[in-house]
């Protein structure tokens, strides 16, 4: 188990590095001068000078680095140029409604994903089989830039149910969630199916089903409990790319997370912002998968033992 | 499930829409103040947007950048990714180590946001988008091919072809490239479907194609707007990316069940 743990937080390190060292180059990739994009052709050239000692851009690379690197080792993101507040402040302020609309679409996806599945999965073959692939195959092929605002047409627009946009008690976060979820039950829906139809073949199940036990808990207590295992790792990794997809769906809403900031602040070349959160969004998705893996390993033995060979 | 006739119609649609797109150019930034945000009706197929540009130009010139972003993405994606995969999985070693490393570097960035930032920092245009998703796009395929190479080469063709003294290349383009044939096209059309959303996503952002031109993603922008008075501005690009998007998932899954024996377990 040492070594699994050692081996999973080395590459967790060293996929945190590098992103940070990408996010770093993000501010090089700026078509000419960074500092003329940011303040506009016609800024005074004590200004300009001013920014670049204050992004560092005037020192060479290497220094830039290094002062970049100790300044996330004390929680240092810099500055936004906009607001100049703190870049880490103005994350903080916009971490809550990302997180809530994460995990309400993570809630969505599950209780829309796990039924359909196992309905799925039971009925193979059948009506109800075709219908919940038809969903899913549908549900990966529906953008959610799309599905929200035919949502917001039909639930806000028409029929009055919910607000169009923003963030304001429990019937804003419906739609947004619903958004953000569908895509991740489609894909769920899925995995709940073949995982569980793997089961179903097992010796164990059949001995059940000869033992007399109902149908419903063979499913339910004997199967399901097995089939869990690999929908838990593809829901931990959803939870980060969760973090991703959030973006678009939060520009649809008008939704104030993480992703919405970092869209205004590309509008407003706010350049330190758009680092800030892409870094921030990344670190999350890295922790979420690591901790993910560590408990798979915690849980199924043949995994750290499989790893650590 | 659906005969496989559908899939292939609709993206030959897609195909010629986007081959005769320049023809339909100036009819499709045509500004007319008479009918502005006009229903579908006999003059308009699939109506008019807020400046009275006709949708169902605007959607059939949004198909040309569709399909030139995501073959272009796919393409260079494919051809970064099987190299780096290849000589990752063949050589083994350090180098394997090292480009490994870096894979997960860039699997640590969720979906596309990486594209986004990209996308973002880079400036607007179809050029910087199609670096920006294949920047995104390659890992994939590097390691898939990566992954497929490690088993593949303790083939016993592979071994005889060693013993026999051939050159590593040409034992890398003739004897491990074809059996990745399958698996990759598989891969190669789920990507495009992947694809089509993301153009249309940063396009929806406001990150891709800049106005007047049309894209079909910033077509569900400009629509989101007027979503109560015309809701066909909305309704028209997002059913067009979903038929494409839905048949290059079908597509891909006959695929599979077709060529790819081994990953269908």
């Amino acid at each position: 188990m040492g070594r699994f743990l050692l081996s999973r937080l080395v590459t967790a390190f060293v996929s945190m590095f590098g992103v940070a060292c990408l996010v770093f180059l993000l501010i090089h990739l700026v078509p000419g001068d960074p500092v003329d994009v940011m303040l506009g052709e016609s800024a005074r050239p004590a200004d300009r000078q001013a920014l670049r000692a204050s992004l560092g851009l005037d020192q060479p690379i290497d220094t830039q680095l290094l002062n970049y690197f100790s300044g996330l080792a004390q929680f240092d993101l810099g500055q936004s140029l906009h607001s100049k507040r703190a870049v880490g402040e103005l994350l903080a302020e916009r971490i809550p409604a990302t997180l809530e609309l994460a995990f309400a679409a993570l809630f969505v996806a599950l209780i829309i994903a796990v039924p359909l599945g196992i309905l799925a999965a039971v009925e193979r073959g059948k009506a109800w089989d075709w219908g919940a692939m038809g969903f899913s195959m549908l549900g990966v092929s529906i953008p959610n830039f799309w599905l929200g605002p035919m949502l917001i047409l039909c639930f806000s627009l028409w029929l009055g149910l919910t607000p169009v946009s923003g963030r304001d008690g429990l019937t804003s976060l419906i739609l947004p969630a619903v958004t953000l979820g569908s895509g991740f039950a489609a894909i769920l829906a899925c995995m709940v199916r073949s995982s569980l139809l793997e089961v179903l073949g097992e010796d164990f199940v059949r001995t059940a089903r000869a033992k007399g036990v109902a149908e419903f808990q063979v499913i339910w207590r004997h199967a399901m409990r097995n089939a869990w295992l690999p929908v838990a790792t593809l829901l931990g990794l959803q939870l980060g790319a969760l973090l991703g997809g959030a973006v678009v769906t939060e520009v649809v809403f008008d939704w104030p997370g993480i992703g919405s900031l970092m869209i205004e602040s590309i509008q407003k070349r706010d350049y330190p912002v758009v680092q800030g959160c892409v870094l921030f969004i990344s670190l999350m998705y890295v922790l979420v998968n690591t901790l993910t893996d560590l408990l798979y390993g915690l849980i199924d033995p043949r995994i750290r033992l499989d790893n650590s060979k | 499930m659906i005969r496989l006739w559908f899939p292939l119609g609709i993206l030959a649609l897609w195909a010629v829409a986007a081959i005769s797109g320049d023809w339909v150019v100036e009819s499709a930034n045509q500004i007319d103040l008479q009918r502005i945000l006009q229903s579908p009706g006999e003059q308009g197929l699939m109506g008019y947007d807020d400046l009275g540009r006709p949708i169902l130009q605007r959607i059939w010139v949004g198909a040309q950048v569709s399909l030139l972003v995501s073959v272009g993405v796919v393409t260079l994606s494919l051809l970064i990714g099987t190299a780096v995969g290849l000589f990752a999985g063949y050589q083994g070693g350090w180098l394997d180590l090292i480009l490994v490393r870096i894979m997960d570097v860039f699997l640590a960035f969720p979906g596309i946001l990486l594209a986004i930032a990209l996308a973002g920092v880079m400036g607007p245009g179809v050029d910087n988008l199609i670096i920006a998703l294949s920047a995104v796009g390659w890992v994939g395929f590097a390691r898939l091919t990566r992954g497929q190479v490690l088993s593949l080469k303790q083939r016993d063709h592979v071994t005889a072809a060693i013993a026999l003294g051939t050159p590593r290349h040409l034992i890398l383009l003739r004897h491990l490239l074809p059996l990745l044939s399958a698996p990759l096209i598989v891969e190669a059309t789920f990507g495009m479907a992947g694809m089509v959303i993301a153009e249309a996503g940063l396009s929806f952002l406001g990150l891709g194609i800049q106005p007047p031109d049309a894209s079909w993603g910033s077509l569900i922008r400009d629509g989101a707007s007027y979503m109560l008075m015309a809701p066909h501005m909305v309704l028209a690009p997002g059913v067009a990316i979903m038929l494409v998007v839905l048949s290059l998932n079908i597509l891909g899954d006959r695929l599979r069940d077709r060529l790819d024996h081994r990953s269908h377990g």
